[in-house]
């Protein structure tokens, strides 16, 4: 049997260059195997060209201008380093910017370390880990369309499903308060929808690392007599880290982007409460049409990530190296 | 005779070419202008938060490249 696989696939390499046109075959056959290779990857470096770089160069090139989506066909005017003086002289993109602070803060700590408990849990193997794991995993399959929509009927005062179950526990009465509608509950309203959809996420990632951890580091701290707090914090945090540090990576660059479950939730408000930096630039590009100060808003972020995320790579590669 | 004069070599790099403490610094600005770019203090630091940023990432982007 496994002979007769192997010859099958000794052989896949000649069926396919016999089947090739000739025409073809004498054109590749003069061409250096990095020729090929820059042949294959083309097609890639082409359609990243075209959606990542040409729009990030393009939103460079705008953030000096006064464009404006609106009017297309205006004449456009070079006004320099104004957008971003105008938008870092703002009081109202600075509180935007601290909400997002909030938010981000909060919805990584959290994930974190739900995330890594379920993770924890499920990777000591009881009975039915496997369907619990699928159970958990499901918020994060669904589109945020949907939670979002699911979610606004869950908070509604009078028929919501959290205000009776917060009720049940607490005794304070179901439509004594609104969580999307109130000043101080509305960003925690989003902060425990994210929760809810995105811990599955940092959850897988921590179980990667605890599965990757093996067995006979617990054996031999077993045999040293090690309680099984100090093999946590000695040997399944140090070594579970760089994926931890990963998931909180990936989240934090993810939540400072947040834009869709905010739209859906609150769409910013009550007032400003809950606006976030995409919201707020989202308003000033096709609300208030000043598409180049927009532009500016959305570069200043970019470097904030893309700074963060240097610094962040070159701590995990420490701690990898450790 | 080569051992002594790679140390030497090594020695005389100046602090600004070295990699490990310009990367630090550079991370160092990152991080302060991050914290200016969030903080809900001072809107003067907010205005100067994207040129310490800036500042930062491309000293990082540089410095990385330089030899261990």
């Amino acid at each position: 049997m496994i002979n007769s696989d192997t010859t099958i696939l000794e052989k896949e390499p000649e069926r396919a260059a016999a089947s090739t046109p000739a025409s073809l075959a004498r054109r590749i056959g003069g061409l250096s195997d990095r020729a090929i290779a820059w042949l294959f990857i083309t097609p890639t470096i082409a359609l990243l060209l075209a959606i990542n770089i040409f729009p990030l160069i393009w939103a460079i090139r705008l953030s000096f201008t006064n464009y404006r989506a609106n009017r297309p066909n205006a004449v456009l005017e070079n006004v320099g380093l104004q957008n971003y003086q105008r938008v870092l002289t703002d009081s109202d993109i600075w509180i935007a910017m601290q909400t997002t602070a909030h938010f981000v803060f909060w919805t990584i700590l959290l994930q974190t370390l739900i995330g890594f408990s379920l993770a924890y849990l499920i990777d000591r193997k009881f009975r039915g880990h496997a369907f619990w794991t699928t159970v958990i995993l499901i918020p994060m399959m669904l589109s945020p369309a949907v939670v979002g929509n699911f979610w606004r009927f869950l908070y509604q005062p009078q028929i919501g499903l959290f205000n009776y179950i917060v009720s049940f526990i607490t005794g304070v009465p179901p439509s004594s308060f609104e969580m999307l509608g109130s000043v101080s509950l509305a960003p925690w309203s989003i902060i425990i929808v994210d929760t809810w959809m995105w811990t599955p996420y940092v959850m897988l990632i921590c179980l990667a690392g605890l599965r990757s951890i093996p067995d006979y580091i617990y054996e031999a701290a077993e045999v040293d007599r090690a309680s099984a707090w100090r093999q946590f914090w000695s040997i399944t945090i140090p070594m579970a880290l760089p994926f931890i540090m990963l998931a909180v990576l990936f989240r934090g660059i993810e939540n400072f982007k947040m834009f869709d479950m905010v739209m859906l939730l609150t769409g910013g408000g009550p007032g400003s409460t809950t606006e976030v930096a995409s919201i707020t630039l989202k308003r000033e590009a096709f609300e208030s049409w000043r598409t180049g100060r927009a532009s500016a808003f959305a570069i200043i972020l970019f470097v904030a990530v893309f700074g963060l995320a240097n610094i962040y790579v070159k701590a995990l590669n420490r701690v990898k190296q450790r | 005779m080569t051992i002594e004069s790679t140390i030497t070599t090594k020695r005389k790099r100046p602090f600004f070419l070295r990699r490990g403490p310009m990367e630090n610094i550079a991370t160092g600005l990152i991080a302060l202008g991050f914290l200016m770019l969030f903080q809900p203090f001072a809107l003067v630091l907010y205005t100067w938060s994207l040129v310490t940023l800036l500042a930062g990432t491309l000293m990082f982007i540089v410095v990385s490249k330089f030899p261990e």
